[in-house]
């Protein structure tokens, strides 16, 4: 069963999803392939990771793989009309609130609700980086090179692009 | 309440007077294209460091604010920056400086994509980048995780263990998680923190 206008899917899928997005892009990774993937079969598994990849390795916010999505779905249209629901609607939201709390946080409760959303956020994020690996790490090797990539990047400051490549290159070696 | 009361230290040379909506535009579409991997680093070395359009405190703020909303947190931070300098279309700008040039380059490489993402080579590269960003993903995890560790906070250890069971290998939907375990998060830490404080 396809909507209508896919358009239309495109804006009232991620502007909703925006909305629970509470912790950034990298949390909100299991939604989209939740939805892109299971429920519309917009894409495949593979060409989920792929879009993953190319959104890490490109310049710009990573939140920008809406937009690798929506031109799956729609081409050129899809593509700036997913990445505007996603963005514009939390974005005004976040404008107005400002607004409101013209002085900062005079109250304990913004901290408080920061507190006690940290650990879903980390769960969240825990999640993505599983439902990630289980379609792109099907080798020993994949599995290696994920693990010492999560090992050096969490001990070193090295910056995240070397990693990047360097997988790159491993790939393009044939060695994963 | 005296919370304009300004600070004993201030910077001598905060500036004076508010970018252009152009500079704003300029500005973020520049710290955009240097972040790869996330942009935050480079905002921060920008609008403190660069331009001293906001003191190390009021980003933080800023940024709490933008963190503890829903939605992409950059592109938020993006909106309200640029609106608290020049209203709201100066938070246009700076939107539109964050996004356009990066959207613009991923749609060229979403074409790309569909027009050669068969090609052997290009797969076995992506697959190797996908493993090694999957791999940068796990390294963010643990140094979150680092402090909750360290405080062997088991109500916020015991949360996480069930969103990411729920999410990650239930694969129940987002909103639904969220709606569950928000509120219940909320109250035990609200109750917890009245019982140490009391």
């Amino acid at each position: 069963m396809k909507p209508e206008n896919p358009i239309w899917a495109l804006i009232s899928t991620f502007g909703l999803m925006s909305l629970f997005a509470v912790g950034g892009a990298a949390a909100a990774v299991p939604e989209m392939h939740r939805i892109a993937v299971e429920v519309h079969h917009w894409m495949t598994d593979k060409q989920f990771t792929d879009a993953y990849a190319i959104a890490q390795l490109s310049p710009g916010p990573n939140v920008l793989i809406v937009t690798l999505i929506g031109y799956a779905v729609a081409g050129i249209p899809g593509a700036l009309a997913a990445t505007l629901a996603m963005c514009l609607p939390t974005a005004l939201l976040a404008y107005y609130v400002s607004r409101l709390l013209n002085r900062p946080s005079q109250s304990r409760w913004p901290g408080l609700i920061q507190a006690a959303l940290v650990p879903l956020s980390i769960g969240l994020m825990a999640a993505s980086a599983l439902i990630l690996a289980q379609s792109t790490d099907r080798t020993i090797a994949a599995l290696l090179l994920t693990a010492v990539v999560a090992v050096v990047a969490s001990v070193s400051r090295i910056n995240p692009l070397w990693l990047l490549l360097a997988g790159g290159l491993f790939g393009f070696a044939g060695i994963v | 309440m005296s919370s304009d009361s300004a600070p004993a230290v201030q910077e001598p040379d905060f500036a004076p007077a508010p970018p252009g909506l152009l500079a704003l535009f300029l500005a973020f579409a520049k710290m955009s294209l240097a972040g790869f991997g996330g942009v935050l680093v480079f905002a921060r070395r920008a609008i403190v460091e660069q331009h001293r359009w906001m003191t190390a405190d009021e980003f933080n703020e800023t940024f709490a604010l933008c963190h503890f909303l829903p939605g992409p947190n950059i592109v938020n931070l993006s909106m309200v920056f640029g609106s608290r300098l020049r209203g709201i279309a100066g938070g246009v700008a700076a939107f539109a400086g964050l996004l356009l040039p990066p959207t613009l380059i991923m749609t060229v490489l979403a074409i790309a994509y569909a027009h050669f993402g068969d090609l052997d080579v290009l797969r076995r590269s992506l697959a190797g980048i996908s493993c090694a960003a999957v791999g940068l993903l796990i390294a963010v995890v643990i140094r979150m995780m680092t402090p909750l560790l360290k405080r062997k906070d088991p109500l916020a250890l015991s949360l996480m263990a069930v969103v990411f069971l729920a999410i990650g290998v239930l694969r129940l939907p987002l909103p639904a998680v969220l709606l569950a375990a928000t509120p219940l998060s909320i109250g035990a830490t609200f109750f917890l923190r009245r019982k140490v404080a009391a």
